[in-house]
């Protein structure tokens, strides 16, 4: 992302500051410093997995008592170097993050947390009950970081290292948040359905960004033991998880400086209370936590998204722009003989509990045609979409595509054979740009994973993809509107969002539904003319539509349904005279 | 309807938002006493939000004045209805896992409160209207089928006694015999003196029963008149009552 | 184990599970009303129980200055809207409600002298205290947000449970209290000693749970939460309003919680902090049953407590760890049971 002036300058003081932070400040004050880099490491990983992800976990304080345990037992037991330790410890989280995450992702999003605080609990109490890792006195006598020969003793020496790593950490996520595989993160929060029928395996992306934010955890846990030099398990308690979630919603939940802007003010706000708060009450206890407990709800109440966009509203945003020239285009699939059979539907049937939405449908479109879906409300073409994109399976019944039965195969592979849709309630991510939005579209045109777009080693491969969106975006008439968030559209343009998105996969067939509805009558006219275009070029279109206008004038063929069947099939001239289609649409009301 | 023209609501100028997408502009229309208005347009003209915004699920701009009272911005679904006012939606909202009667009485929740116990005496009148719900009275909501719910959703809005009640595409997924069923049934409740603001897609069913109709296209009102004249509109005959144009 | 230990350790089981089922059947019912995972639900058990404690030990309870303080804020904000609408006819019954009964029952406190009075009077006096402590809560915390996500409502919740410990460590100190057994009769059935405060417990919680059901199936009120729970925009349409809802359902868990509360306090000792543990074996049941069975929930509750008994027998150490880590494999049922369909 490029970033503007100011925002550079920023940055740069900040760097500055840090550097020279050590030589100015007392001891007191680095230490402090030192925690807000372990913290916000720590908070960094929540806010890719909550505010970005948006799965919500308490539980990051124990895989950070991972990192340290396992390079506290390790070192001071096996005597194994630190710097083996951490590889070591990412391992073990990694191992753990994932068994976890396996079992509790699939299942709604309140799960994950509540899953969380129990393995908080839990590992908190294994820590200080396993004897080997020394009960609740823990670990102590655990050796300093040697970089080189130079032995990191005191905070002052440990404070470069904590910073650089957490700077590293950061410039890393924000790299890989502006990426295909980032994008897709960014879609799990309230789009997964979106992101599946555009071939994102949305599972593995939930599972990857929560072991990652287990792994940053890991990190800050390994720096943790030795600049403290032992290890027990209170840091490591659901406390300090629900703390850590605390940093990040101050902070901003969905912003990658956020973490350090939280970590700072709530271990400052600790500091600060955890002075003054005995001396009111006359005797010691976690007085803090009833402040930080109705900061949050106040937070909560009257500022959910944290301080960080606060602070941002004094400098410019830019959005990243696709690159105009020199950029190579994305290969493009061969599209099947015009003519040729490219979906079959036999029999389709869909039952929801007794209510049968679509029973027994028949129907076939080829490439280069034009088929139209209408019917009354609530006659199952929408239901019908869903089955044959994979986002609702069948009941029963079979699909076939491109010569493929796919009628039990998950939308992301469905997709990959080259259907793509839009959806008649718009499922955009509407912060998001219309340009990113659309390039979500393209997630299967690109290979580059999560490595190479945090390394920014996916450059080349990511403006190809943005370039794709832009010709779609303008192919579908919204040049203008590329870089605005896609929320801000007028809900016509949004559904042709919509189709650039679905044009953005390179599809074969394309699953338009509604595409029509909210748009005035000359975008209307510049859809069909390009749903034309696309049809010359031997796309196979299935399109569900309300305006008759529209659709008569469009479509090559036309299935009539009504009450989940198909009343008639056939071409659209047929259709207008045919006598049950006419009863079924006005009802029959004498 | 020339005796009695007292309004039940008034809208002016009224707007609806999505976040920053405006879906309805400046809308303004009427309902009297004892009328039944519809409102009749394509899919995604913004019937539905219409609706939801009148009843206070949705927060409006503008002016809306219900039984001669300006209603405030914060107005509330449940103050609403307190005051007679009665959605029976687009997807009836019926409690699934309750038996029929149960769905009824929860209907005269809000008389209940109010401390109307009269429940039996309406519960015999919804059903006189809607006979098939006697039958079914102690059967869960969730195992009806298609028209029988919308006959509790209906039968339901009537507990409450409602001063105006708002349809939302009652013929929506029913059989052509059933939808004329209930259009007979909305004739009925004129007869006894409710006024309803009717939204249908069906449009010449809406056009025969209601006394006047407003067109809503992308968010704004396209045309308005008596029924009988728009139901003659060459525009209205075009996009709404035929299948489209003829070429 | 012989089998006098395995009887023994299947009452305190039994006993313990009983409680966490009536825990878990308040967490569904606030789940299920008003969207919100009530994580805090430990901490009524815990006021319940030291709330008795320090009437018994003739302490006036820090609960009351919660009490009068949460609803000195409430009156604040319900008169200030009162007063922005112009309708002032409210204030009085705002007061009353809110400042006027709390200090009421602060100001009998002192009068008598609490540790005096008979046990069913103290619980009442309890109960009376801690029980409005839960509808203000959802005024005050949650109402603002009612409609926001389940996960921005759990983090609210977590925050409230945070605060409320940290209160609870002023309200009580960091001691734990233990009152004195409600009954001291114990029966003799073969070779096991029954504990009459083990039946006391158990019948309690049995009936209570039959006066749910009965409160559930057969008032309007019952059904109207119910109608919420299946259909929240249904249940709006017919002017059941999601606060009332909301706050009805917190004042039904908050009463389970105090009482749970008072039930377990002649069992076991309860510090300031030990709420939270209570409420989330209470929760490891309710995910049993998917946040949604009452049976299920119930089951699984008494399942919790039995596998915690034996446990603790076994590996007295790990016994958190092996209740909490039940959890896992509960997930795992689920999530091999459950399609997750994403909401539009």
């Amino acid at each position: 992302m490029k970033r503007s002036l100011p925002a550079t300058i920023l940055l740069l003081i900040f760097i500055f500051a840090l550097l020279a932070a050590p030589a100015l400040l007392p001891e007191f004050h680095v230490t402090l410093l030192n925690y807000i880099g372990l913290y916000a490491i720590v908070t960094l990983g929540l806010v890719m997995l909550t505010g970005v992800g948006g799965l919500t976990s308490f539980g990051q304080a124990a895989f950070a008592g991972l990192g340290a345990y396992t390079t506290a037992y390790l070192t001071t037991v096996h005597g194994v170097s630190p710097w083996l330790t951490l590889p070591a410890g990412l391992l073990v989280t990694a191992i753990v993050a994932l068994s976890l995450g396996l079992v509790t992702l699939r299942l709604s999003g309140h799960f994950l947390p509540l899953g969380t605080i129990a393995w908080g609990i839990s590992l908190y109490y294994l820590f200080g009950n396993l004897a080997v890792l020394g009960g609740h006195t823990g670990i102590s006598g655990v050796p300093p970081l040697h970089i080189l020969d130079v032995e990191l003793r005191s905070g002052r020496d440990f404070f470069y290292l904590i910073w650089a790593i957490l700077l590293g950490l950061i410039l890393a996520t924000r790299n890989l948040l502006d990426s295909r595989e980032g994008r897709a993160i960014r879609a799990l929060k309230g789009g997964s359905v979106m992101a599946e029928a555009m071939g994102v395996n949305t599972p593995r992306s939930k599972i990857v960004v929560f072991a990652v934010a287990a792994l940053y955890a890991a990190v800050s846990g390994w720096l943790y033991a030795h600049l403290q030099r032992f290890v027990n398990p209170t840091p490591f308690s659901l406390t300090q998880g629900i703390e850590y979630l605390f940093m990040a919603v101050v902070g901003g939940v969905s912003h990658v400086w956020g973490a350090i802007l939280g970590a700072g003010l709530i271990t400052v706000l600790k500091q600060w209370l955890q002075d003054w708060l005995p001396r009111l009450m006359g005797e010691s206890g976690n007085f803090e936590m009833i402040v930080f407990g109705l900061l949050m709800i106040l937070v909560l109440h009257r500022a959910r998204d944290g301080v960080w966009p606060m602070l941002q509203r004094f400098w410019p945003q830019e959005v990243r722009r696709a690159r105009a020239e020199g950029v190579p285009r994305l290969a493009k699939r061969p599209l099947p003989e015009p003519g040729s059979v490219l979906l079959e539907v036999t029999d389709a049937s869909k039952c929801f509990g007794g209510l049968v939405a679509n029973d027994r449908v028949s129907f076939r479109v080829r490439a280069g045609e034009i088929m139209a879906l209408i019917g009354p409300n609530g006659a199952g073409k929408s239901t019908m979409f869903n089955g044959i994109s994979g986002v609702d399976p069948l009941t029963s019944g079979r699909v076939s595509f491109r010569g493929q039965r796919v009628e039990s195969l998950p939308a992301r592979r469905i997709a990959r054979l080259g259907m793509s849709r839009t959806f008649q309630h718009v499922r955009l991510l509407p912060a998001m740009s219309v340009i990113e939005n659309v390039a979500i579209g393209a997630h299967l045109r690109g290979r580059k994973s999560f490595v190479a777009a945090a390394c920014r080693t996916d450059r080349d491969e990511d403006a190809r993809l943005l370039h794709e969106a832009a010709v779609q975006i303008e192919r579908c008439g919204l040049r203008d509107q590329m870089y605005e968030p896609a929320g801000n559209l007028p809900l016509g343009r949004q559904r042709l969002v919509e189709i650039a998105r679905a044009l953005a996969a390179d599809p074969c067939l394309l699953l338009l539904d509604e595409p029509a509805a909210g748009l005035r009558y000359t975008e209307k006219q510049a859809l069909a003319e390009l749903l034309r275009r696309l049809r010359v070029e031997g796309m196979g279109i299935l399109l569900v539509e309300h305006d008759m206008e529209f659709v008569m004038g469009l479509a090559d063929h036309v299935v009539v349904m009504d009450f989940g069947r198909k009343l008639a099939a056939g071409l659209p001239e047929e259709i207008q005279r045919n006598p049950t289609v006419v009863e079924a649409y006005l009802g029959g009301v004498e | 309807m020339a005796e009695e023209r007292s309004v039940v609501l008034e809208v002016r100028d009224l707007s609806v938002s999505y976040g920053k997408v405006e879906a309805l502009h400046g809308l303004s229309l009427r309902v009297h006493r004892g009328e039944i208005v519809t409102v009749i347009g394509p899919n995604g003209a913004g019937k539905t939000t219409l609706l939801s915004a009148l009843i206070g699920l949705l927060p409006l701009r503008g002016d809306l004045v219900y039984l001669g009272e300006r209603q405030s911005a914060g107005r509330t679904v449940e103050q609403l209805v307190r005051q007679g006012m009665t959605l029976v939606p687009e997807k009836r909202e019926l409690f699934a896992d309750m038996s029929v009667a149960d769905n009824l009485l929860l209907g005269a929740f809000d008389r209940y409160r109010a401390g109307h116990r009269d429940q039996l005496e309406t519960i015999d009148h919804v059903f006189d209207v809607f006979p098939r719900l006697m039958e079914r009275r102690e059967q869960m909501a969730g195992t009806l089928s298609g028209g029988e719910r919308q006959m509790l959703a209906m039968g339901r809005a009537l507990m409450a006694k409602p001063r105006l009640l708002l349809l939302d595409e009652p013929s929506l997924g029913l059989a052509p015999l059933v939808i004329r069923e209930i259009f007979r049934t909305i004739a009925h409740l004129r007869s006894i003196g409710v006024a309803m603001l009717l939204v249908e897609q069906n449009a010449r069913a809406a056009l025969q029963v209601a006394d006047y109709a407003y067109v809503l296209e992308t968010g704004s009102i396209a045309l308005e008149g008596p029924s009988g004249s728009l139901a003659s509109d060459p525009r209205v005959i075009e996009s709404y009552l035929g299948l489209g144009g003829r070429h | 184990m012989d089998l006098q230990i395995a009887l023994l350790l299947g009452q305190d089981g039994v006993t313990n599970g009983a409680i966490y089922a009536l825990l878990a059947l308040a967490l569904v019912l606030v789940f299920a009303v008003t969207r919100v995972i009530f994580i805090p639900q430990g901490e009524f058990v815990a006021f319940g129980a030291l709330t008795l404690a320090s009437l018994q030990a003739g302490k006036l309870p820090g609960t009351v200055w919660l009490l009068l303080a949460m609803g000195t804020v409430i009156a604040l904000i319900e008169g200030a809207t009162a007063v922005r609408a112009h309708r002032f006819r409210r204030l009085p019954l705002i007061l009353l409600l809110n400042c006027g009964a709390p200090l009421l029952l602060a100001a009998s406190l002192l009068a008598v002298s609490p540790a005096g009075l008979p046990l069913p009077l103290q619980v009442l006096l309890t109960l009376m205290l801690v029980v409005p402590l839960a509808p203000m809560l959802y005024r005050l915390a949650y109402q603002p947000v009612a409609e926001a996500s389940v996960l921005a409502l759990l983090i609210v919740s977590v925050a409230v449970h945070v605060t409320l410990t940290g209160l609870g460590l002023v309200f009580f100190g960091a001691e734990g209290s233990r009152t004195p057994a409600f009954t001291d009769v114990s029966f003799e059935v073969g070779d096991a000693v029954l504990h009459g405060q083990t039946v006391l417990v158990i019948v309690a919680s049995i009936l209570l749970i039959v006066a749910l059901y009965f409160f559930f199936e057969r008032t309007l009120y019952g059904k109207a939460l119910r109608a919420t729970a299946m259909n929240r925009t249904g249940a709006r349409l017919m002017g059941i309003s999601g606060d009332l809802a909301g706050l009805l359902s917190f004042t039904l868990a908050g009463a389970i919680g105090a009482f749970s509360g008072v039930l377990i306090s002649p069992i076991t000792t309860i510090y300031y902090d030990s709420g939270f543990l209570i409420g989330l074996k209470g929760f490891v049941g309710a995910i049993i049953g998917g946040l949604a069975s009452y049976p299920l929930a119930a089951a699984g509750a008494v399942l919790v407590g039995l596998l915690e008994a034996y446990s603790s027998f076994w590996a007295s150490a790990f016994k958190e760890v092996i209740v909490f880590t039940l959890i896992i494999p509960v997930l795992l049922w689920r999530s091999l049971k459950t399609r997750h369909v994403e909401e539009a």
